[in-house]
């Protein structure tokens, strides 16, 4: 075996990749299966270590399918014995069928980061270029799995915890198996007393009427308006539209008192009216901005041209402006639906009453010692599956509007 | 004689029309900003100046019951008709109270008290200026008849007109510098604004740096990336009560906390450790003792987790429109991938990362949901925009809370003046 630069990055990749996949594949046993599992990482960096030395005292050429099948049972061999037959250290006799599974994934996930990283390297010494990139392969693989985990696990968390009950998480809190054989009725009990005992339909149902009529609204309004900044010359265009900005830096915390004091006085806290007169206000500066640089960019001929044959300025923007801008305006839509979906501070100060309640009131009315905290965690994924899969079928149209209009918090 | 031609002065017609039709587009928008916001901001300001409480929302009112006394059972029979009148409002004074009923037919009255008077069956008082929480009396001794007996119209089913016209706290025009005076002198206030700065300085650069890695994740192209992106994007999706109180469960202290129970598994930690219930953990370096902020600093993690796929999707779309012709020279020059991240890739993303940086600190400086519900601001975590909420509702002092919301508006103008200084010309 050379040593060099290579043999001594092989190692540390090798070891850093071993103790890294124990340890996620130890946590995902215990959260799967709910085995309690103690992830033996110094002996399995050890042997990721080994066996990146191995793979590079190979020349690329000399590692073939059969090499890496052997490469991978040496490592199975290893683990069995250094742990004395305890992968996880558990005894294998604890859910045997899950002990094999996820021991096999931990080698395959080691052998298969092993290869995408020295792929191409062999022991010895190389230059800084090729170190470097062998450096942000590792940097990139670590990125990925951690990223994920980091963003993936409080949702993971939410649903799991939603389909269990009070006691099982109390005794094991790391126990997120599923238990299917209970039947679809208990397994889902927290969500059917959600909308049974808790009124949830009301709240969902509340909360999809506020979104989309602000939607419309915002729409309504801000399109006329948006188009006015864009193409119409006036005095104060400019201003315009560079302080619609400002407007939308002005914090709902500083609104929430003289709003909060007018409304109660008004009559109209603790309405559903209050939060469609407050929603298009917050949203419409930030439809504007997004709709007027859309606007911009659309050919001025197009309207000229409908100008001359004869066309009104509201027949130029209904049949010229507005469908070119279809893409513009799905992506306003959705990003002006996510916000006032989301909307925390105003549904919570402004309403009272059970039966006005959007999701985001309503959930946090079940965050009280009174209620278990699966009915939380369900109220909480039932107000984030409509947004959410709203997100995935339209993302397109929402990451355009994100990065449109999405200075906003 | 020529005529010289000289352009139009001023604006024309057409021009003239145009600018009516912007305006007639624009003018809703105007109203509903207005109202909604410029109003309330002004107003805020209003009321930071007023000695206004919660309860005072509630306007004082004179509330008056009317009973006969004691119940009547036969005719003949000589009864007391009985208000009580009350002023509800324990501060306020309500002035020129009228009180006007229809007295029932098959009553017979007596004599009428001297602040009352009886035109055929409507009575009138004259109850004058009521002072606050006043409670007062009037009985009017009647004799019952047979027919009132008969009618079953009891005095109470007859409509009642109760006026008078009490102060609106909102609307007078007695200011103080109370709530200033006493948001400033409370050494609570410059903990809070120093907790106020450290998160937003802290959670825009841990946004924007998570936001920097992830996009650097990304910016090649390979199997899945279009869902990996969207899978980034989850935490700035989801509404913010779902993700909070995911954030709460997990990082649990008590039995049933996830993140606690994995730590102990693996034998990272001896006992739990309380994330956001708990103000500091001392440690030891170098011989001296200092304190890490536990809580605040797991309040800046969450907001460094929600808000990094907004910087994500900028940086990443300024990634993309970068020519790879600058790398392929660089790669042919012979530089390393770390130079060409340092050297190309950071100076051609400084502007954009300049611009998120100083809007996502004016939109983290303005946060209110995400610690309000990850700690209700206990534990050391209490920024302003918290402080604002527990004056205002906690503590019920409007006044205070409002004198609170005008700091946040200035220190937030001091921040946009910064940023449309060094913001670029161009829409960016």
């Amino acid at each position: 075996m050379k040593l060099g630069s290579v043999t001594y990055a092989s190692a540390i990749i090798g070891a850093l990749w071993g103790g890294l996949w124990m340890l996620i594949t130890g946590i995902l046993l215990m959260l799967v299966t709910g085995i309690t599992a103690q992830p033996p990482m110094g002996i399995t960096a050890l042997i990721g270590a080994v066996s990146g030395l191995a793979t590079v005292s190979f020349a690329p050429s000399m590692r073939t399918r059969q090499w890496k099948i052997l490469r991978a049972l040496c490592i199975l061999a290893a683990l069995m014995i250094f742990t004395f037959a305890m992968p996880f250290g558990a005894t294998l006799s604890t859910g045997p069928i899950w002990n094999v599974i996820f021991t096999l994934v931990w080698v395959g996930v080691l052998s298969l980061s092993l290869d995408l990283c020295l792929n191409g390297y062999v022991g010895g010494a190389t230059n800084r270029y090729r170190l470097e990139v062998l450096f942000l392969r590792v940097m990139k693989g670590v990125g990925f799995v951690l990223f994920s985990i980091f963003v993936l696990l409080p949702f993971y968390v939410m649903v799991m915890t939603s389909l269990k009950s009070q006691q099982s998480l109390m005794a094991n809190p790391l126990d997120f198996s599923i238990d299917f054989a209970q039947g679809p009725s208990k397994l889902f009990r927290s969500y059917i007393e959600l909308f049974t005992q808790y009124d949830f339909g009301t709240f969902l149902l509340n909360s999809a009427i506020v979104s989309v009529i602000t939607v419309v609204i915002t729409l309504a309004l801000a399109v006329p308006g948006a188009y006015a900044v864009a193409r119409l010359r006036f005095p104060g265009q400019a201003f315009l539209s560079r302080s619609i900005l400002l407007i939308y830096m002005v914090p709902a915390i500083v609104l929430v008192i003289p709003l909060y004091a007018v409304f109660s006085q008004a009559g109209l806290r603790n309405s559903l009216l209050g939060l469609l007169v407050v929603y298009p206000a917050t949203t419409i500066p930030v439809a504007l901005y997004m709709l007027q640089g859309y606007f911009r960019g659309l050919p001025t001929e197009l309207e000229e041209a409908g100008l001359m044959d004869g066309l009104r300025r509201v027949g130029v923007i209904m049949k010229i402006t507005l469908p070119l801008s279809l893409p513009a305006l799905a992506s306003v839509a959705l990003y002006v639906f996510m916000i006032a979906w989301n909307e925390f501070l105003f549904a919570f100060m402004f309403l009272d009453d059970f039966d006005m309640f959007t999701l985001s009131r309503g959930v946090v009315s079940l965050n009280s010692s009174e209620v278990p905290r699966q009915h939380l965690m369900a109220g909480a994924v039932v107000a984030t599956v409509p947004v959410l899969a709203i997100f995935l079928w339209f993302e397109r149209y929402l990451v355009a509007g994100l990065t449109a209009g999405s200075v906003k918090g | 004689m020529t005529q010289q031609a000289t352009p139009p002065k001023g604006i024309g017609p057409m021009a003239k029309r145009e600018m009516r039709l912007a305006y007639a587009m624009l003018l809703p928008t105007f109203a509903i900003v207005l109202s909604i916001v410029l109003f309330p901001l002004l107003a805020n300001f209003w009321i930071s100046f007023k000695s206004v409480q919660l309860a005072d929302l509630r306007q004082a009112e004179i509330k008056v019951n009317e009973q006969l006394r004691p119940k009547p059972k036969a005719a003949g029979e000589d009864v007391i008709l009985r208000y009580r009148v009350r002023n509800s409002s324990q501060k306020a004074p309500v002035s020129d109270v009228f009180l006007r009923d229809t007295i029932p037919t098959g009553l017979i009255i007596g004599a009428v008290p001297e602040i009352c008077t009886l035109t055929a069956r409507e009575l009138t008082c004259d109850l004058g200026d009521q002072p606050a929480g006043s409670r007062l009396e009037i009985k009017i001794p009647v004799t019952v008849e047979q027919s009132y007996l008969d009618a079953g119209v009891r005095p109470k089913d007859q409509p009642m007109q109760v006026s008078g016209t009490s102060k609106n706290v909102l609307t007078s025009f007695d200011f103080t510098l109370d709530n200033f005076r006493k948001v400033f002198s409370s050494s609570e206030f410059w903990t809070v604004l120093r907790v106020s700065l450290y998160y937003t300085i802290f959670g825009t650069a841990g946004a924007l740096i998570l936001g920097l890695f992830a996009a650097q994740l990304l910016n090649t192209a390979f199997f899945g990336r279009n869902v990996l992106r969207g899978l980034f994007l989850f935490p700035y999706v989801a509404p913010v009560i779902a993700v909070a109180f995911a954030w709460v469960l997990l990082l649990d202290a008590g039995p049933g906390g996830t993140f606690n129970a994995m730590l102990q598994t693996i034998g990272a930690t001896d006992g739990p450790i309380n994330f956001l219930g708990r103000r500091s953990i001392p440690f030891d370096m170098f011989g001296f003792t200092f304190e890490f902020p536990m809580a605040l600093t797991t309040v800046i993690l969450f907001e460094a987790w929600r808000y990094f796929p907004l910087s994500f999707l900028f940086i990443l779309a300024r990634m993309q429109s970068v020519s790879s012709d600058m790398y392929e020279a660089a790669e042919m020059d012979g530089a390393t991938p770390l130079q060409q991240f340092w050297f190309i890739s950071i100076p051609q993303l400084m502007g954009i990362l300049a611009v998120l940086f100083l809007l996502r600190f004016i939109w983290t400086f303005n946060k209110f949901d995400d610690i309000f519900l990850l700690t209700g601001g206990a534990a050391g975590t209490r920024t302003l925009t918290v402080d604002v909420y527990e004056q205002a509702f906690a503590v019920s002092n409007l006044g205070a809370g409002a004198a609170v919301a005008v700091v946040v508006f200035i220190v937030l103008l001091f921040f946009a003046l910064i940023f449309f200084k060094f913001s670029p010309q161009d829409d960016g």
